[in-house]
């Protein structure tokens, strides 16, 4: 286990590490200081947490329709929730491009700004939540509910304090995975974002332009801060899942 | 997350170190035994390796046609292709290739620095170029503005789709043209390089390649499109409903070609057939202007009046330097006074 584990993660991820420092620190903090990539880096992380923060919300919301409501075409909205893993990213790019470009059939010219980026990045990580709490919701002792509501408890009571706690652990870990893949995500992004330097460019597009600019070890260095976003946020969600826990007992 | 030991930490630290120590270490073992493998021809393989245009060029013109001459006999082609600089550097790191076909001089070079390419691959009649082109305006159908030149762009105050020059290697001959034009015009170098910031200030739209910028245009992005006229004639023949015009001053593009130092024979036969006149003709079908200036037909490919090429700023070299570094480069620099200046 631990050799796969090094073979598949550990070892790229240490290679990387490695490499964003291989001139020195004072190099990396360069390579990350720089106004372009800072400006990459603002909106990634900006534009990541407005759809972590969504998909929170709605992620759920499917969650529940899903399990506790019954109606036609359920199963075929089930598994509609997974297309976008499914889809590869460069083609939802192109799919949300002739939606939302100029030429918008729907009327809705996102294409190439900032909501650009959010809607591709709320369409890669759609399956997250909903995928987390899911099994949470279907596990969920439905009795606690009825003698909540036998005790005199409102609907608003009920699920704040019962649902919600039972829930916040899924939507923790969905919400961590979710922005853990906005982050880094480039295909969907790549066609629709504008790509303008300081102003729609996202981060990994941002390391595509410092590979192809042969700066290999700007774009570790870069990733690395990413990596490093990215784990603030496991841990802190490992927090809230620990606090969950002790509040449920 | 689990606690452990500074002592166990360090520990489990230094391993890991040494794994990916080992690992770096099998990937150079791993680079230098695959390059070995590609040597010697026999029957003949061609391991082609190119940037993403030329694809059907070489799938329906060039390949057939070369298997028919009597080098060609027997001789089979296994083809990859992709974004030039990343096909360069794949080549780099070991993927076997016999002849390289790239949209910038400096992914030979990378290849040559390598000791991948011969350092003499220019020393032929074509300077080790196998393709032309030219950088054009791609309009709207009838060209309803009537754009004829960079400064009309600017002049008529169009929006414009150009490909971001740090994420698409061949977006720097756009950049180039603007330039060069510019200068032409009588402007000095400081003119031309606000020229060039003012093109770019009106791009609302830098695509990450040149096909991802025609697909923005065609999606409706931009009035005006700057792409290579070889793309221009692709979109007209794959049916998009766009026009494009030549500017009197413009710059020509120079794709390079190459074969390995233990490429065999048939790639260097493959390489010299395409600069016969039946494999330029095949080129010249496909949109690129032949290399030899005797078969460009000039009803086709109209000669620019002011056409200059990559020498008049020093070479890809020089210019990459200058230009495109990605932090002191001249269009590095005006990228990031057009960011902060807008950036409120």
């Amino acid at each position: 286990m631990v050799t796969y584990l090094s073979l598949i993660v550990l070892i790229p991820l240490a290679a990387i590490t490695a490499k964003a420092f291989s001139d020195g620190p004072g190099h990396f903090w360069d390579a990350v200081s720089q106004p372009q990539s800072v400006a990459a880096l603002k909106l990634t992380v900006i534009c990541s947490l407005v759809v972590v923060l969504i998909n929170a919300v709605m992620g759920t919301l499917i969650a529940w329709v899903l399990v506790r409501d019954e109606f036609p075409g359920k199963g075929i909205v089930n598994s509609v929730i997974d297309l976008p893993f499914a889809l590869p990213t460069i083609v939802a790019s192109l799919t949300l491009l002739t939606l939302y470009g100029n030429d918008s059939p729907i009327g809705i010219h996102a294409a190439y700004t900032k909501y650009a980026v959010i809607i591709a990045l709320l369409f890669v990580t759609l399956p997250f939540v909903v995928r987390a709490v899911q099994p949470l919701l279907l596990s969920l002792d439905r009795d606690m509910e009825s003698a909540a509501e036998s005790l005199g408890a409102g609907k608003l009571r009920i699920f704040t304090r019962i649902i919600f706690p039972n829930l916040l652990p899924g939507i923790a870990a969905g919400v961590a995975l979710a922005f853990a893949r906005a982050l880094g995500e480039f295909g969907a992004l790549v066609l629709i974002s504008g790509n303008v330097p300081y102003k729609t460019e996202a981060a990994s597009v941002f390391i595509r332009g410092q590979i192809e600019s042969d700066n290999v070890v700007g774009a570790a260095a870069v990733s690395v801060v990413l990596l490093a976003i990215s784990m603030v946020m496991l841990a802190f969600v490992n927090l809230v899942q620990k606090w969950g826990l002790r509040h449920d007992r | 997350m689990s606690v452990s030991s500074p002592k166990k930490t360090r520990r489990s630290i230094q391993a890991l170190l040494i794994a990916a120590l080992m690992a770096f270490g099998a990937i150079i073992v791993g680079c230098g035994s695959s390059s070995d493998g590609s040597s010697n021809g026999g029957g003949g393989k061609v391991q082609l390796v190119a940037y993403s245009t030329p694809q059907s060029a070489y799938e329906e013109g060039l390949e057939p046609a070369f298997k028919e001459t009597p080098e060609g006999e027997g001789v089979s082609f296994s083809n990859s292709f992709g974004a030039s600089g990343d096909q360069s550097r794949a080549v780099e790191a070991g993927q076997p290739a016999g002849y390289v076909n790239f949209a910038l001089e400096t992914d030979v070079t990378r290849l040559v620095d390598s000791g991948q390419v011969a350092k003499d691959w220019q020393n032929n009649k074509y300077k080790g170029i196998v393709t032309n082109s030219v950088v054009s305006i791609v309009t709207r159908p009838g060209n309803p503005e009537g754009v004829k030149s960079f400064q009309d762009i600017i002049d008529k105050d169009l929006e414009v789709v150009t490909p971001n020059p740090f994420t698409s290697g061949g977006a720097r001959w756009n950049i180039m043209a603007i330039y060069g034009a510019a200068l032409s015009s009588g402007k000095s170098e400081q003119e031309a390089l606000d020229t060039v910031k003012q093109v770019l200030s009106q791009a609302p739209v830098q695509p990450a390649s040149a096909r991802d910028a025609l697909q923005a245009f065609v999606g409706g992005a931009g009035d005006v499109l700057i792409s290579y006229e070889n793309e221009a004639i692709a979109a007209q023949n794959a049916g998009e409903d766009v026009d494009y015009v030549i500017p009197e001053s413009t710059i020509l593009i120079e794709q390079p070609g190459a074969v390995t130092v233990d490429a065999p024979q048939s790639a260097t036969d493959f390489l010299n057939f395409i600069w016969t006149d039946e494999g330029q003709k095949i080129w010249a079908e496909q949109g690129y202007r032949p290399v030899n200036k005797s078969l460009v037909d000039s009803s086709k490919f109209p000669t620019p009046k002011d056409e200059f090429t990559i020498a008049k700023f020093g070479g890809w070299d020089k210019v990459a330097d200058e230009f495109f570094d990605d932090q002191t480069g001249k269009i590095a620099v005006i990228e990031k006074e057009l960011g902060v200046s807008t950036e409120k």
